[in-house]
């Protein structure tokens, strides 16, 4: 049988070899460019982050002024959970409120909001909130650096010996996001890490693509979610792989 | 203590000579000792114990291997042997980055480790495209069944199909070096290639020499039930890769460098590299990839895969496009 036709070492015919053609850049990239330039020009209503920055101040009919819960700058607010904002990949941000309106995605404050707005308003208002400075390492708040230890090692390194990769591998590095589809998670206060880590365990959160996010909770254990969701508050110190 | 043996003891207590139920009970204990022999002995007789080096047979069975301590025989009897004269399978814990010792020998253990990881900084001179080391041998090199350090160190000197020859160590380095990162073999000695000698040393410290430890390599994946085929490859690419590996197999930069690795493409291994064989790509995908989602792809959906990726266009393999 021929199925080790990718073996060198095996003598099947050359005919049924996989074709490897030695690589040929450029030429289409060009087209690529032009494509999209004409895609962009032809949009016909582009998100408005001033609108939607309006809608963070101000709210809409049926919907609370996002700043209300999510701060004035989307920093969000630890005491309460509620989840950081400014930053996020935009992508991640619409499909999070597509999904409260869906009923994809389970919150008894933000699925009405979500239902509340727009197609329009809610690419507006994931567009100004991505607008806004993210989470960084050097602009982390004087808050008290996280330990290292536990948190830090399934931050950098994961625990390969039950499968669990780094968070940072998906989360980027420093965990600040991988754009379009992986959101930061450095500056998220720990409240808010814990109840998803937790909500994915109970099964009540499920809107991850793949189900990614789901293999990665159902591996930990208790003392890992509440470490890891500490250091991720402030990752600052000791957040590079050590 | 059931009714009916009560009985027979308290029968016991009032006959003073021979019974005709000690008969019994003799035969009985006689089966019962042979069977306690006789069980664990054919399982070490399916582990071919014979064949391990006379300082770890003595190792009975730990419960699980410790970090760095002499292997325990692996107790999977039905695991697959592999080619070659060692069939010995043995199973091996790595040490754990933080065990890493101080002073010179640390510090070149630390800095084979930084290649490992980021060879991009650490190794530029000697990389020809946009890949790291770890990104194929996955938790620092040392995960089982992505070709882990630990594992591949005490198997060299060993002959290598690749090139016909006996190849060292260092020089089965050199080989990703020039294919897999499309670059060019950092010099015999350099400080590269002895930082990742030391570095895969201290990870395979007190795993024996010449014996197949379980997890080295890729996994050889069963054949599929149907000849691997690019378009079925496709569809199951796009639906579990595409996410993170890009639906053009390019890969997801963040800050010029690549968060995600290419697939294919000029920033990928070039065609002389080991994944480029599907055999090799198959038993990775299906070991390892979605990434944390290792082992949830069929067999069929992991040669498919195997075959769409290897179906592109990438640098060329410095063999051939040298004549
Ligand atoms: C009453 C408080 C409240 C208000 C007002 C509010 N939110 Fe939220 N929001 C929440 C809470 C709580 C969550 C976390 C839900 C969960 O537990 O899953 C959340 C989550 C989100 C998320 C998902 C974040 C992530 O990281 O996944 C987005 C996006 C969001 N809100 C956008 C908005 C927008 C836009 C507005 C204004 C139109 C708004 N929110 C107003 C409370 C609020
Ligand atoms: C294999 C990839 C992968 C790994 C590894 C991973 N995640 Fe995620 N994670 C995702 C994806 C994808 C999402 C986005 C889910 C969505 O779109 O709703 C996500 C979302 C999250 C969220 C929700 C963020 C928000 O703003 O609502 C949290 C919290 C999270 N991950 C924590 C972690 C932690 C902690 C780890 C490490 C223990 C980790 N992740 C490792 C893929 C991953
Ligand atoms: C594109 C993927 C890829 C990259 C990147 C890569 N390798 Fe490999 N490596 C392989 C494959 C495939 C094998 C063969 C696995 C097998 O035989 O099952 C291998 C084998 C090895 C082995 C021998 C393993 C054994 O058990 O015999 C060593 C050592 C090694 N690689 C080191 C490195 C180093 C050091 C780097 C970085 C300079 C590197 N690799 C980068 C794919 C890669
Ligand atoms: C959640 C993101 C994610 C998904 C989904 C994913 N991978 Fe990967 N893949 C990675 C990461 C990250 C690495 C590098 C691992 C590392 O460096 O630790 C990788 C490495 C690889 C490599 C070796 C490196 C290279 O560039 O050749 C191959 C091959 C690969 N993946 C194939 C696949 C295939 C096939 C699928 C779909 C079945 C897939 N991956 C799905 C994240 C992903």
């Amino acid at each position: 049988m021929c199925l080790q036709a990718d073996d060198m070492s095996t003598n099947c015919p050359p005919s049924r070899r996989a074709p490897v053609r030695p690589f040929q850049g450029g030429g289409r990239s060009a087209w690529r460019v032009l494509i999209a330039a004409a895609l962009l020009l032809s949009a016909p209503a582009r998100a408005d982050p001033r609108a939607g920055a309006a809608l963070a101040r101000q709210g809409a009919t049926g919907a609370p002024a996002c700043m209300a819960c999510h701060g004035a700058r989307g920093e969000g607010q630890a005491a309460a959970g509620f989840p950081r904002l400014a930053g996020q990949p935009q992508a991640y941000l619409l499909k999070q409120l597509e999904d409260f309106a869906s009923g994809q995605r389970k919150s008894p404050q933000m699925e009405p909001i979500a239902r509340a707005l727009g197609t329009r308003q809610r690419r507006d208002a994931a567009e100004y909130y991505a607008s806004l400075p993210a989470w960084s390492a050097e602009a982390a708040p004087a808050a008290p650096p996280s330990p290292a230890g536990l948190g830090a090692r399934l931050a950098t390194r994961g625990n390969w010996d039950k499968g669990l990769p780094a968070c940072f591998a998906c989360h980027g590095r420093d965990g600040t996001g991988i754009t379009p589809h992986f959101p930061a998670l450095s500056g998220q206060p720990s409240a808010y890490t814990r109840a998803q880590l937790k909500a994915w365990q109970a099964g009540t959160r499920g809107n991850d693509p793949q189900g990614l996010m789901k293999s990665v909770a159902d591996r930990m254990t208790d003392a890992e979610v509440d470490a890891v969701s500490l250091y991720l508050e402030n990752p600052a110190s000791g957040g590079r792989r050590p | 203590m059931s009714n009916g043996l009560r009985n027979w003891l308290q029968s016991q207590k009032h006959t003073r000579g021979f019974h005709p139920s000690w008969i019994l009970l003799v035969v009985a204990a006689t089966l019962v000792v042979a069977g306690l022999v006789w069980i664990p002995a054919s399982l070490v007789a399916k582990t071919e114990y014979d064949r391990l080096p006379a300082s770890g047979a003595a190792a009975a069975r730990p419960p699980a291997a410790q970090p760095g301590n002499i292997p325990a025989v692996n107790e999977r009897p039905g695991a697959p042997a592999r080619q070659g004269p060692r069939t010995l399978r043995v199973a091996f814990s790595p040490p754990q980055a933080d065990a890493i010792p101080g002073g010179e020998f640390g510090a070149a253990v630390r800095l084979g480790r930084n290649i490992f990881n980021d060879t991009q900084t650490y190794a530029r001179a000697y990389v020809g495209n946009g890949l790291n080391c770890v990104n194929c041998h996955l938790d620092e090199g040392r995960k089982a069944d992505s070709a882990p350090l630990w594992a591949a160190f005490g198997m060299f000197p060993a002959y290598r199909e690749k090139n016909h020859k006996v190849n060292s160590y260092e020089e089965r380095l050199s080989g990703c070096f020039r294919f897999s990162m499309n670059g060019k073999a950092p010099p015999p000695g350099s400080k590269e290639l002895m930082a990742l000698m030391s570095y895969s040393y201290w990870m395979a410290q007190g795993a024996p020499i010449g014996v197949e430890l379980a997890g080295r390599g890729y996994p050889k994946l069963k054949e599929p039930p149907q000849p691997p085929d690019a378009q079925r490859g496709k569809i199951v690419y796009e639906a579990q890769c595409a996410l993170c590996h890009g639906a053009d197999g390019q890969g997801t930069r963040v800050g010029g460098r690549y968060a995600f690795p290419p697939l294919w493409g000029k920033d990928s291994f070039n065609a002389g590299a080991g994944m480029t064989r599907i055999r090799n790509a198959a038993g990775f995908i299906h070991a390892n990839m979605p990434l944390g989602k290792g082992g949830t792809l069929s067999v069929q959906q992991a040669w498919d895969i195997a075959r769409y990726m290897n179906s592109h266009a990438r640098p060329p393999d410095p063999r051939t496009a040298r004549s």
